[in-house]
């Protein structure tokens, strides 16, 4: 314990260390959740949390500290509201098969819209998702999300890699159906 | 087709995370496999779809207010222990219909059952008081300098240390080899008697473990509860009550403490 955090009052604490973070803590908790009205009570309970916390805040990455208690918090509303979201497997054996790709799959990817990529991402297994959220939207590096998630550095790549070709699949194949679906009309 | 042992490292290598030995093996590599330069191309596709969306989701004003709000209508001295059971009220001001249906079922529920298990129902209740009790405790300990008055992850220097200072001797076990090293213990006060504590790590958190001699006045069943995102998971052994408290999952305290009575 650093001792300049120990002589930190609750109300200082708030001001330089939650509400800077405010949208990241929202941010993360509305993916986790996929809902706006639980995301907020999400929020409103890891600030709750962060506050009464404070004396394990060591370090000074504040974000990344927030963010573990926003998870931590949203991890607990899932196990006890929705217990499904947080069984969804991932099936290996689908998913990770060699496909041959043709290049102009990199064009199909290159025009997916944004609500596509949201349904998309949303579908994905809430490990897979957080992992993306904190790093391609909160730019978070990997050493980052690993203390977010309480996970090893190399899980975090994994998780990247596993996530992303999911996400990758879930996009063509949204895309062929579309462009299916144009054709039959 | 994306080689194998590149698979991981092409995500590593485009996230710019990997070491300089590394990034330099795989940039030589792409320079000869089509396959993984095409791979690389579509993540750095997907990436720009994904950040360029929009996809950001900000707090909304009103929760911003609302929290800052909060935040002043309850100052807090760095040992906020009253604090520590600050409901949130938002939940029940949104759903008052439900919430009041709930009382009045839990009402008739009460009435229909009839007073033969008034007995049963006032232990819960007593059950759950000591879980609110622990839960704050818990909560106490982790502010600075609270968390232990005998640091040792040696059990035989934990256990000899409550001699004289409580009228049972606690189990006392290291699990470091399982994962949950043992880091100290401490003397605690819960539902109106002296009790040990025991300090666990779990990765980053603590897991603290109050013992006391089991006098049956909170049952013997395992229970596990739930409050303001703190798992409680209680078990009897060997005459003793064990209650876990921590902010990890329900599952990895669960499992934590059917190691711990093994």
């Amino acid at each position: 314990m650093q001792e300049e955090t120990r002589g930190i009052s609750g109300g200082t604490s708030f001001e330089l260390v939650v509400l800077p973070h405010l949208d990241a803590a929202h941010n993360l908790a509305r993916w986790l959740v996929r809902n706006p009205h639980d995301a907020e009570d999400v929020v409103q309970e890891a600030c709750l949390r962060a506050v009464r916390f404070f004396g394990g805040y060591q370090e000074g990455n504040a974000r990344a500290w927030l963010l573990q208690i926003v998870r931590n918090t949203a991890y607990t509303f899932l196990e006890k509201k929705r217990p499904g979201d947080l069984t969804e497997e991932f099936d290996e054996k689908v998913h990770i098969t060699e496909i041959v790709r043709p290049d102009a799959e990199a064009a199909l990817l290159q025009s997916v819209e944004k609500l596509m990529l949201t349904e998309a991402l949303e579908g994905l297994p809430v490990r897979f998702r957080e992992t993306l959220i904190l790093r391609e939207l909160e730019g978070l590096s990997y050493k980052e999300i690993a203390e977010v998630m309480d996970v090893p550095i190399g899980t975090v790549m994994s998780s990247l890699a596993r996530g992303r070709a999911r996400l990758r699949e879930t996009l063509l194949a949204a895309r062929d159906k579309e462009v299916q679906r144009g054709l039959q009309r | 087709m994306v080689c194998k042992d590149n698979a991981l490292l092409l995500h590593g290598y485009s996230d710019a995370e990997l070491d300089l030995v590394r990034s330099l093996e795989i940039e030589e590599h792409l320079k000869t496999c089509a396959s993984c330069a095409r791979e690389l191309r579509e993540q750095h596709i997907l990436r720009e779809g994904i950040r360029s969306a929009n996809l950001y989701r900000r707090a909304p004003e009103a929760l911003r207010a609302r929290i800052t709000a909060n935040q002043n209508a309850v100052p807090t001295p760095a040992g906020g222990r009253s604090r520590a059971v600050t409901p949130i009220l938002r939940t029940a001001q949104r759903r008052p219909v439900l919430e009041w249906l709930a009382v009045a079922a839990a009402v008739l529920i009460t009435l229909g059952l009839g007073i033969r298990f008034i007995p049963g129902v006032l232990s819960f209740r007593q059950a759950d008081l000591v879980a609110e009790e622990l839960v704050a405790s818990h909560i106490r300990s982790l502010q600075p300098g609270h968390l232990m008055d005998v640091v040792s992850t040696d059990q035989h220097t934990v256990k000899p240390w409550f001699d004289g200072k409580i009228d049972f001797a606690p189990p006392v076990r290291d699990l470091a080899e399982q994962g949950y090293p043992l880091i100290g213990g401490r003397l605690d006060y819960v539902g109106g008697r002296d009790v040990a504590a025991l300090v666990y790590q779990l990765r980053k958190h603590y897991i603290n473990v109050f013992i006391w001699p089991d006098d049956g006045k909170q049952g013997n069943r395992p229970e596990f509860v739930s409050k303001e995102g703190y798992n409680v998971a209680c078990m009897s052994s060997g005459g003793m009550r064990l209650c876990g408290v921590a902010d990890t999952n329900a599952e990895d305290l669960r499992q934590f403490m059917q190691l711990l009575l093994r």
